[in-house]
């Protein structure tokens, strides 16, 4: 349904601040802290409060401006690359955050499959199950696998007493367990989206495909498959973008060997008080999730376009 | 075949629901532990809710939480709702694509950036630390949510009842009170507590921005859970995640009666014809 009108709609003085209002608000408290983050990530640390040296001051005047600006110090960033520690935190949130978006996937696919081939009329109760756990806190959710995941935990309990395993195994404070936590937090994001895409599937296309003789595995692989790919692509995003920055998850679950940006930047800001550093490792962590977010809000765009 | 149910699609639906509730399940169980273990089974005992009544300083925090999460979600309904007519109703004006682009950015930031942003914002405006940077910081990142949630309902919604009404020498503002809010108001409701709920969740961007005084629950929480895993922490979890489930139940059920009043209505009207 096209609302959007070609022609300027007249606007009212209410008009006008119904728009104004909201767009302030988030100019204020979204767009320009971006600014400043970026301006402290260019200063320097100092032992002080705030604990870091003004750059420069716009209300200075012009000419401290041009001082300042020729003081701006891009050692944050030289020393981002010099030490190993920045590089691998980034490499290794991007490969964390793929491995688990590939295991939701492989996860998820089969429930919103399942989701959608329902009988209708079960069909808003199961989605209202898969909601209700993104409601209840994520802080939670995670916390109630450290109880599961322990060297005594449950897990272990029950395969030690099923005879699978003798020794318990260890699984919280690695990697596995983030993987686990992950998929486990960003599991209704990615069945969402491919529920919606799945549940509009033209089942005449399967029966066709069934009366011509094709097995249903090959119907499944040339059919259904390459026509959820929209839901499939934006469920990987929705759950690969904020599991890239992640903190609570790597930090409860993970070990002290598991390495996130996301963790890196809190360490650096609360334990090693190092501001501009923490600014500099933000910057970068943004520009990093630039290319997906917008390859995301592009495909959206197209898929809005195609529906309407 | 395909219209029954398959036992792989049961299979895959059952384990996947299992999973998604198991360990929600478990942490409920051993909040009623009598043992100090959380792991180890020693008999049903409701001692740990007992000492949460003693826990002041748990109780101050989810006090602050709790109109935190009243404020933050009241004025991120009220601003997302704007946003959410700004995008589907304003038509076209300069800067609307940086406008919606800021409404869907924030859904995707990670809090880390978040937080440290307002942060920053707050320290270079002078501004001491606490509950209202707390608020505020909740209101901006919920608001995005609400106009998302709330947009929905108006793209779906019927434009000529408000056209009507202004054909008729309705004022805007009171096409908006009289008919446009009715008919959206499970949005906006819907809206309200999900903002609610994120700023009771929220500890990523609750400690970057907060200060002296002003410790949220998932704070005290998480700073708990890093000394060890004790049951008390199980029952401040399952008392939350009941009131967060009732909510929703209830929420959706008084959503549907809504709806199912609306349908006799129109039929009452229709058939009046």
């Amino acid at each position: 349904m096209s609302t959007e009108t070609s022609a300027k709609p007249k606007r009212t003085i209410g008009g006008w601040l119904l728009i104004a209002v909201p767009y302030a608000w988030l100019l204020v408290f979204f767009l320009a802290p971006f600014f400043i983050v970026f301006k402290i990530s260019l200063s320097e640390v100092a032992i002080a409060i705030p604990p870091y040296l003004p750059t420069f001051d716009i209300s200075a005047g012009w000419q401290d401006f041009k001082d300042g600006l020729s003081q701006l110090s891009f050692e944050n960033y030289v020393w981002l690359t010099e030490d190993a520690l920045y590089w691998k935190s980034y490499l290794s949130s991007v490969t964390i955050a793929g491995t688990s978006t590939a295991l939701t996937l492989l996860f998820g696919y089969p429930i919103a499959y399942g989701m959608a081939r329902c009988p209708k009329a079960w069909r808003p109760t199961l989605l209202m199950l898969v909601i209700l756990p993104f409601w209840t806190s994520f802080l939670i959710r995670v916390y109630a696998w450290i109880g599961i995941l322990k060297n005594e935990g449950l897990l272990n309990q029950v395969l030690l007493w099923l005879g699978v395993i003798d020794q318990p195994l260890v699984i919280l404070n690695t990697n596995i367990a983030v993987y686990i936590g992950i998929v486990y937090s960003y599991l209704p994001f990615l069945v969402l989206p491919l529920y919606a895409n799945l549940e509009k599937l033209d089942e005449s296309l399967l029966e066709a495909a069934e009366d011509l003789g094709c097995p249903a595995w090959k119907a499944f692989w040339k059919i259904t498959l390459p026509l959820s790919l929209p839901g499939v692509i934006a469920g990987c995003f929705l759950v690969f973008i904020p599991a890239v920055g992640e903190f609570v998850i790597p930090d409860l679950l993970g070990g002290s060997n598991t390495l996130m940006i996301g963790k890196t930047l809190w360490v650096e800001f609360f334990a090693n008080r190092d501001w501009p550093v923490s600014s500099a490792v933000a910057v970068i962590l943004l520009l990093l999730l630039v290319i997906p977010i917008v390859l995301f809000q592009n495909q959206q765009q197209k898929m809005g376009e195609k529906d309407a | 075949m395909r219209n029954g149910p398959t036992w792989f699609n049961v299979t895959s639906i059952a384990l996947g629901f299992s999973f998604l509730y198991l360990p929600i399940v478990i942490l409920v169980i051993f909040s009623f532990n009598e043992s100090k273990l959380v792991t180890v089974w020693g008999g049903f005992s409701t001692k740990w809710y007992a000492s949460l009544l003693h826990n002041q300083q748990l109780l101050d925090a989810a006090w602050v939480t709790l109109r935190i999460a009243v404020l933050s979600a009241t004025l991120a309904t009220v601003l997302g709702t704007m946003a959410a007519l700004v995008l589907v109703r304003s038509g076209r004006f300069h800067g609307r694509s940086l406008f919606s682009g800021m409404i869907f950015a924030p859904l995707v930031m990670p809090d880390v950036i978040l937080g440290l942003s307002l942060l920053l914002l707050f320290v270079a405006v002078d501004q001491s630390r606490g509950f209202w940077t707390v608020m505020l910081a909740h209101t901006t990142f919920a608001m995005c949510y609400v106009a998302v949630v709330v947009q929905s309902r108006l793209v779906g919604f019927d434009k000529s009842i408000e056209e009507a009404a202004e054909d008729l020498g309705c004022p805007p503002a009171k096409t908006f009170f009289q008919i446009t809010l009715p008919i959206i108001f499970p949005g906006v409701i819907a809206g309200w507590m999900l903002a609610f709920t994120l700023s009771l969740d929220d500890l990523v961007v609750a400690s970057f921005t907060t200060g002296p005084g002003a410790t949220t629950l998932p704070m005290k929480i998480y700073s708990q859970v890093r000394l060890g895993v004790t049951p008390e922490i199980n029952a401040v979890c399952t008392i939350l995640v009941c009131l967060v489930t009732l909510g929703v139940i209830a929420a959706s059920i008084a959503t549907k009666r809504q709806q199912i009043q609306r349908e006799k209505d129109e039929r009452a009207a229709f058939g009046a014809d």
